[in-house]
């Protein structure tokens, strides 16, 4: 597998300014330093087709779009269906988890989670780094 | 002549039958045909009765229900409770948004000044920064309970509302300068998302699922 470049530019979408700084710190301790943001899934999904991002991590919950559409409209996109999505979500019932599978994320995390778990999640969809 | 105390169309009948059955004595019938129009008339009367006392008692306890209802004010309960309670919630968010952001200022500052440290020292710093960047993640959670709790209210609002229209003047509306809805509504038009009977926001404890669970859904590790 090929070396993971540590500089490419990463996604996070949240609609809570406290969880996009939470992620962004936790990146940059990762070693991931070039981290964009947005606000919610419609924001996110125009920055996504500006610019080539290597991940992108979402919430779920957000207006006007969801983190669920955001992935949905992603798959269904021909330049950005390959691209690696983990969700990142306070959703926790079975039926959530497997709508997202469904709809084809790579990983998926529940909120409040650590560190850790982050990382075990990026390696799994982007590989080791 | 006692033909004449039915109505026409019977007795018509009646004087056919007789004209038929000559041995038959038509005030035989008649007698017959009036005991069974009397019966009748009595079994209507009493059903009718019996009618207008159940609406008589359903209009009294609409009534009532009305006076207990109008008792609890649901004007002040929609404009001033209601609008309270909404109020104070988002300003815990707003709040706890706040207060997490001075810990995220203060914190970066130490993780800044970590690889100055010793080596050991910075790694003690790291992993109690990383820790505070875990438990910041509780206003996240928090925010998205407090909403839960808004629309419950919200909801509820409508239904005071709606009770409020339904019943026009007769309960007292709030005075103008009362508090008036801050327009966390939906917008005229506005439908809901497809997948918004997925929005079940954080559960508690005991009706979420794990981490490990979802690994397990999943079967991606």
């Amino acid at each position: 597998m090929a070396a993971i470049d540590m500089n490419m530019p990463v996604l996070i979408v949240d609609d809570y300014k406290t969880m996009l700084r939470i992620i962004r710190n936790l990146l940059k301790q990762l070693g991931f330093h070039n981290v964009d943001e947005a606000t919610d899934g419609a924001a996110a999904l125009q920055k996504l087709r500006d610019k080539q991002y290597g991940l992108i991590i979402s919430d779920w919950n957000m207006e006007p779009m969801s983190g669920l559409q955001l992935l949905q409209e992603v798959r269904a996109d021909q330049n950005l269906k390959a691209l690696p999505f983990i969700m990142i979500t306070a959703e926790s019932k079975t039926e959530n988890v497997l709508a997202a599978k469904e709809a084809g994320v790579s990983n998926y995390i529940v909120k409040p989670f650590n560190a850790a778990t982050l990382k075990t999640k990026l390696t799994s969809v982007i590989g080791n780094f | 002549m006692v033909a004449a105390l039915l109505p026409e169309d019977l007795s018509k009948r009646v004087q056919e039958l007789a004209k038929k059955r000559p041995e038959i004595d038509p005030a035989d019938i008649i007698e017959v045909v009036e005991s069974v129009m009397t019966s009748i008339s009595g079994d209507l009367s009493a059903v009718n009765l019996k009618l207008y006392a159940e609406i008589e008692s359903l209009a009294r306890f609409i009534n009532q229900a009305k006076s207990e209802i109008a008792a609890l004010r649901p004007d002040e309960i929609k404009d001033e409770h209601l609008a309270t309670a909404t109020d104070e919630l988002e300003a815990i968010v707003g709040s706890t948004e706040q207060a997490t952001n001075q810990i995220f200022e203060a914190v970066e500052m130490i993780e800044s000044l970590a690889p100055t440290m010793p080596p050991e020292t910075s790694e003690k710093i790291t992993a109690a920064v990383t820790s505070v960047y875990e438990a910041c993640g509780f206003q996240d959670i928090t925010g998205q309970r407090i909403t839960k709790v808004v629309h419950a209210l919200q909801h509820i609002e409508g239904k005071v509302e709606g009770l409020l229209n339904a019943f026009g003047q007769e309960f007292q509306r709030a005075p103008a300068g009362a508090k008036a809805d801050g327009g966390k509504k939906l917008p005229p038009g506005k439908t809901a998302r497809p997948d918004e009977h997925l929005m079940n926001g954080p559960q508690r404890p005991e009706s979420a699922i794990s981490q490990d669970d979802i690994d397990a859904l999943l079967g991606f590790d």
